[in-house]
C-alpha cells in the first residue's frame, strides 16, 4: 500500500486530506471527530480578535445543476464566531491528543503588525502546526480591511506575510484570493514576504439566484442579498487553472501549494496533487455528506497510486505541471479526428446537431437507408471534441489521432519564421 | 357502494403506474438525453414533442410542460395513463439501445398534466368566432379532439354523443386500474370548457336524423366508433350470466358490482386486448377460476405481451385452440363445449370429433366488435369491405366533402392515441376545406406543426458546409 503521508510547505500530516477552514473546523471536538475518521490534518475555522463577528441569517445558498444538488455552493459567513480564548485552548486539546495530525490555524486580524504579532504568537504557543493566513475571504471582512481587501492587492500581501514571519516559529501558508486578474502577482508577493506556501483558491464573488416567485434575491437575509464566496465542484477547473499559473511561473515554481476549490473525490485531489499541490483541503463535499468521505478519499488516492506504481505522495506531486504551457506553445500541425463507433451508438443525435448547428457541420446521418447512427465527414472535421463531450455513451465517440506527415510547428516559431503564408494586415498591426 | 365493493376497488383496482413524487419526476426528467429528432417523438401518433416537455419538467416549469403535451395531445392526460407506451414512445427510446430502462414518459406526461389539472388552469382559449359551425359525433377521444381543435380554430361545435356520459371508450372501456373514469371525465370537462356545446343523451340517425347535420352545419365529423360487441352466433348466447365484455366492463368501471353476480368460473372469449382486460377485471372483481379461451394460438393473440403477462400473474388461465359451439344450461350459464381448432393457412379449422365441455357459470364474449354501419349507410358514405369508414389519410375526408371521420370508425379499433391525433389531423382539414388557402387564425400554428411531427430549419442532406454544392 503506498505511503500517503505528506510534507506541505514544512507542516507534515498522515496523508494529504485536511478539512480547510471554514464550518467543519469549527471546534477542537468536530475536528476531533474528523481526525478519528481518518482525515489528515485541519485547518482551523479562522480566528481574529474578540469580540467575535456577529453572523446573518441566512447563510448559504446552492445551485443545483441536473440533479446534482450542491454543484456549486455560496456563503456568507464571517470567520469565527467564538472567543479567541476557546479556539486557542482548543486547538491545544487536539494537539496533545492527535499529535501526529496537521493542525493549521487561519489566521485574519486588521492590518497592523502589532496585532499580527499578538495573534501568532499565541496560535503558536497553543501548539499550532502551521499557519494559514486569510487573505481570501471576500465578503463582510473585506469590508473591514481584512481579507480580500488584503489578498487583491500584492504590497499588502507581502507586508503583512512579513509581519507574520517575523514572529512564527511554524510553516506559514498564505490563503489566496481568486477575485484578482492574475493570481500570480498575489504568489510573488507571498513568495517574496516569506511565505513558506500558498493555499488556494478562496471562494469567488457571487451572487446565487432571483426568486422569481417574489423577484427577490436568492438566499436572502430577509429579502436582501449581499456577494457571498463560491465554491463547489463548479470551481475546480478555475481553481486548478490558478494553482498551474503558480506551479509554472518562474518567479513562484517550486513554491508548495495546498490545493482548494471544488475537491469531491480522490481523483479531483489526484488532479490538484499532479498540477502541484502537496495538500489538498475540502470543505462543500464535507459539508454535503461529513467526514465520513474521508474513507474513500484516501483508499481511492492510494489504489490509484498503487496501480500507477507511486510509492509516495512526492512521486507525483506536480508531474503534469510541465505540461501546462502558454497557448503559443501548441503544435498547430497536431490534428485529431472524430470517430463515431457504429456498434456502440444508441442513436440519440446529440453529436449530429451538435456538429451541425454549433460546430463544423461534418457529421451526417444517412435517412435513406433509415438508420439513425451518425457518421464523420473526416476531411471537414476540425477535431474539436464537441460531439464527444456530448456523446452520452462512454466510448461511442473517439478523437483520433491523425498523422498528417507535417513537422511540429508553433505559433511560435510561426511567427519567429516570419508568418509565411499569414495575413498582411496581421503582419502591419504587430510590425 | 357497499363496503366489500370498497374493498376489492381499494385493493384490487389501485392503479398499475402510481403518480411520480416531484423529486422522482426531476431525477427522471433528467436522465432524458434531449435526443434530436427524438424516436420517441416521432413514435408518438400525435408527435408530441416529448424531450421538450420532459426538459421543461426538469427546469421546473411545470405549466409549460404541460401545455407543450396538450398542444399535440389534446388528450394528453388521459393518453398518459392509457397509452400502450411499451409499443410507442418508451418503445422506441434510445436507452433500449443501451440496454436501459428507457425514460418513463407516460407518467412524467402525467406529472405534468396532473399539475394543470390540479390548479385548474386552462391552457388555452378558443379562437376568434370564424363564422362556420361544425357538428361532432362522438364524444369519444376522436369527437374530443377534433372539438378542441375546431374551437381552436374559431368554429362554433356542437358535439351530440348518444351516451349521457361523454368520453367513449376512454371512460367506459379502458381498465379502471390503468385509468378510473374520473380521469377521463376530468378531462372531458377541461376540453368541453373550450366552449364547446354539447348534446348528450342524442344519438344521431334516431334521435335525431343524420341528414339534418348536413343541412344544419358548414362541415361534419364522425368519431362515432365501432358498435357493439359481435355474436357468435351458437345455441346458448341468450343465457343469463352470458356478458359481453363492453357491457361487463362498464359495469366493472362504474363500479357497479351487484348486476354482474359472483362466478366461480368464468370463461372469456376471444384473443385481443379487451379479452384480456376482461380476464383482469374479472380475477379482480372476485371469479374464483378465470379461463380465456382463443380459437387461435398463443402466437396469434393481438394482445400485447405485458397486457397477458399481467393476466397471469393475477392467476388467468389459457386455453388455446378451442372454439366455442355451444354455450349449455337450462335459463342460467352451467358451461360451454368447444372443438378443438387447428390453424392452416392462416384459417381456423374444426379437428372433427375434438368437442369437450367445461363447466362454468359466466361466459364473457370479447370477441370484437362490429362495425357501426348506420351512420355511413343514411349518409350515403363509402366504407371499406369490413365496413370502416374509408377516409383520405392526409385529411380524413370521406367520399362526401363535407364529412370528415377518424378514430375506430376509421381504423378499425387502435387506441385512444390514433384517435386523438385523428381529431386534430381532420380538425385542420376542415379549415383548409372551409378556407383553403388561408393559414390558421393566431394561436394554431403549433399545433398545426405537430400533426405530421415537427422537425423545424432540418439540416441539409450530408452536413452543411461544402456539401450544398
Ligand atoms: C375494453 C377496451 C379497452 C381498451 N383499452 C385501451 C387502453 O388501455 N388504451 C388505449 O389507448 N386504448 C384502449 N382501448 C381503445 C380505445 O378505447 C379506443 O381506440 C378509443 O376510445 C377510440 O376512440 P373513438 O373516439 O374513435 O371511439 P369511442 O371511444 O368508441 O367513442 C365513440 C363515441 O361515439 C358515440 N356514438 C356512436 N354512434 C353515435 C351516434 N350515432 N350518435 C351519437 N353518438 C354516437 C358513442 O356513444 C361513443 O361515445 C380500449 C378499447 C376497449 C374496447
Ligand atoms: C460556509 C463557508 C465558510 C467559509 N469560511 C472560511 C473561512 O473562515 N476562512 C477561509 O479561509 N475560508 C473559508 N471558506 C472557504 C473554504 O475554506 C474553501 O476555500 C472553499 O470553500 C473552497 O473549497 P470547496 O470547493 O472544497 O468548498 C469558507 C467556505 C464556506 C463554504
Ligand atoms: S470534432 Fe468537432 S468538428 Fe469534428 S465532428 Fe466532432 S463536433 Fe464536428
Amino acid at each position: 500500500m503506498a505511503d500517503l503521508s505528506t510534507d506541505c510547505a514544512g507542516i507534515k500530516s498522515p496523508n494529504p486530506f485536511w478539512l480547510a477552514s471554514a464550518p467543519p473546523t469549527n471546534s477542537g471536538e468536530q475536528i476531533m471527530r474528523a481526525f478519528d475518521y481518518g482525515w489528515g490534518g485541519a485547518v482551523w475555522k479562522t480566528l481574529g480578535f474578540d469580540p467575535p463577528v456577529i453572523n446573518a441569517t441566512s447563510r448559504y445558498g446552492a445551485i443545483t445543476i441536473g440533479g446534482l444538488k450542491m454543484a456549486g455552493f455560496n456563503n456568507i459567513e464571517l470567520i469565527t464566531d467564538r472567543p479567541l480564548e476557546d479556539n486557542l485552548r482548543e486547538v491545544a486539546q487536539v494537539k496533545k491528543r492527535y499529535p501526529k495530525n496537521a493542525v493549521i490555524v487561519s489566521l485574519m486580524v486588521p492590518c497592523e503588525k502589532k496585532a499580527w504579532h499578538e495573534i501568532v504568537e499565541r496560535s503558536v504557543d497553543a501548539g499550532a502546526d502551521g499557519l494559514e493566513l486569510n487573505f481570501g475571504c471576500p465578503h463582510g471582512m473585506s469590508e473591514r480591511g481584512m481579507g480580500a481587501a488584503v489578498g487583491q492587492v500584492p504590497d499588502y500581501v507581502k507586508m503583512v506575510t512579513e509581519y507574520v514571519k517575523e514572529k512564527s516559529t511554524v510553516p506559514v501558508l498564505v490563503k489566496l484570493t481568486p477575485n484578482i486578474t492574475d493570481v500570480r502577482y498575489s504568489a510573488r508577493a507571498a513568495r517574496a514576504g516569506g511565505a513558506d506556501g500558498v493555499s488556494l483558491i478562496n471562494t469567488i464573488n457571487s451572487i446565487m439566484g432571483v426568486d422569481l416567485e417574489t423577484m427577490r434575491p436568492k438566499f436572502s437575509v430577509g429579502g436582501l442579498a449581499a456577494h457571498g464566496g463560491y465554491c463547489g465542484p463548479a470551481v475546480k477547473p478555475i481553481a486548478l487553472h490558478m494553482l498551474s499559473s503558480i506551479a509554472t511561473d518562474p518567479e513562484t515554481r517550486g513554491l508548495p501549494m495546498s490545493g482548494i476549490g471544488g475537491i469531491s473525490n480522490w481523483a479531483d485531489a489526484a488532479e490538484f496533487m499532479l498540477l502541484g499541490a502537496s495538500s489538498v483541503q475540502l470543505c462543500t463535499a464535507v459539508m454535503h455528506y461529513g467526514y465520513r468521505i474521508i474513507e474513500e478519499l484516501t483508499s481511492g488516492l492510494s489504489d490509484w497510486m498503487d496501480g500507477k506504481g507511486f510509492k509516495k505522495v512526492s512521486d507525483f506531486v506536480g508531474m503534469t505541471a510541465p505540461s501546462i504551457v502558454g497557448w503559443k506553445k501548441l503544435n498547430l500541425h497536431h490534428k485529431t479526428v472524430s470517430r463515431i463507433h457504429p456498434e456502440k451508438c444508441i442513436g440519440c443525435q446529440l453529436c449530429y446537431i451538435a456538429c451541425n448547428d454549433t460546430a463544423h457541420q461534418c457529421i451526417a446521418v444517412d435517412r435513406k437507408n433509415g438508420s439513425r447512427v451518425p457518421y464523420v465527414i473526416e476531411e471537414d472535421c476540425v477535431g474539436c471534441n464537441l460531439c464527444s463531450l456530448v456523446c452520452p455513451v462512454e466510448g461511442c465517440i473517439t478523437m483520433e489521432e491523425v498523422k498528417t506527415g507535417k513537422q511540429p510547428l508553433t505559433w511560435e516559431q510561426y511567427t519567429a519564421a516570419g508568418m509565411a503564408g499569414y495575413g498582411e494586415v496581421y503582419k502591419r498591426m504587430h510590425s | 357502494m357497499d363496503s366489500s365493493t370498497r374493498r376489492v376497488y381499494a385493493e384490487n383496482f389501485k392503479e398499475l403506474k402510481s403518480a411520480l413524487s416531484p423529486e422522482d419526476a426531476l431525477v427522471e426528467a433528467n436522465r432524458c438525453l434531449w435526443c434530436y429528432d427524438a424516436p420517441c417523438a416521432k413514435a408518438c401518433p400525435t408527435h408530441i414533442d416529448i424531450p421538450r416537455f420532459i426538459k421543461q419538467i426538469a427546469s421546473g416549469n411545470l405549466a409549460g410542460s404541460a401545455k407543450t403535451i396538450l398542444e399535440a395531445n389534446a388528450l394528453g392526460h388521459s393518453c398518459a395513463r392509457a397509452c400502450p407506451v411499451e409499443v410507442l414512445c418508451e418503445g422506441a427510446c434510445v436507452y433500449h439501445e443501451w440496454q436501459e430502462r428507457p425514460i418513463e414518459i407516460a407518467r412524467l406526461q402525467r406529472r405534468a398534466t396532473d399539475a394543470l389539472h390540479q390548479n385548474g388552469s386552462r391552457p388555452f382559449e378558443p379562437g376568434p368566432d370564424n363564422g362556420r359551425k361544425a357538428a361532432v359525433v362522438g364524444a369519444g377521444p376522436a369527437g374530443l379532439s377534433c372539438a378542441a381543435y375546431l374551437r381552436r380554430l374559431g368554429f362554433a361545435v356542437t358535439l351530440f354523443d348518444r351516451e349521457k356520459t361523454p368520453g367513449g371508450l376512454n371512460t367506459h372501456g379502458i381498465a379502471e386500474y390503468k385509468m378510473t373514469q374520473r380521469v377521463s371525465l376530468d378531462e372531458v370537462k377541461r376540453l368541453l370548457g373550450l366552449g364547446i356545446e354539447s348534446r348528450l343523451g342524442k344519438e344521431i340517425g334516431r334521435d335525431i336524423p343524420a341528414e339534418k347535420l348536413l343541412a344544419d352545419f358548414d362541415a361534419v365529423f364522425l368519431g362515432c366508433g365501432l358498435g357493439a360487441t359481435r355474436k357468435l352466433g351458437i345455441p346458448g348466447e341468450g343465457l343469463r350470466g352470458v356478458w359481453d365484455a363492453l357491457s361487463f366492463i362498464r359495469f366493472v368501471k362504474e363500479r357497479n358490482l351487484k348486476p354482474l353476480g359472483k362466478s366461480r368460473v368464468t370463461v372469456v372469449l376471444g384473443g385481443g386486448n379487451t379479452a384480456v382486460d376482461t380476464v383482469t377485471q374479472s380475477k379482480r372483481t372476485g371469479a374464483e377460476r378465470v379461463i380465456l379461451a382463443y380459437r387461435r394460438g398463443r402466437e396469434d393473440m393481438g394482445a400485447y405481451d405485458f397486457e397477458v403477462e399481467l393476466a397471469k400473474s393475477d392467476g388467468a388461465e389459457f386455453l388455446w385452440n378451442a372454439a366455442p359451439t355451444k354455450i349449455l344450461g337450462k335459463t342460467k350459464v352451467e358451461g360451454i363445449e368447444f372443438c378443438r381448432t387447428q390453424i392452416r393457412q392462416g384459417r381456423v379449422v374444426a379437428i372433427p370429433g375434438s368437442k369437450f365441455k367445461l363447466a362454468c357459470d359466466r361466459v364473457v364474449k370479447a370477441v370484437g366488435q362490429e362495425k357501426n354501419r348506420s351512420l355511413a349507410e343514411s349518409l350515403g358514405l363509402k366504407t371499406d369491405s369490413d365496413g370502416r369508414l374509408k377516409a383520405d389519410p392526409e385529411t380524413l375526408g370521406t367520399s362526401n366533402p363535407k364529412v370528415f371521420a377518424g378514430g375506430d370508425a376509421v381504423n378499425g379499433g387502435a387506441e385512444v392515441v390514433n384517435a386523438a391525433a385523428d381529431g386534430k389531423r381532420a380538425a385542420w382539414a376542415i379549415w383548409r376545406y372551409l378556407n383553403p388557402g388561408l393559414p390558421p387564425p393566431p394561436g394554431n400554428d403549433y399545433w398545426v406543426s405537430t400533426i405530421e411531427g415537427r422537425l423545424v430549419a432540418p439540416i441539409p442532406e450530408r452536413g452543411g458546409r461544402g456539401h450544398h454544392g
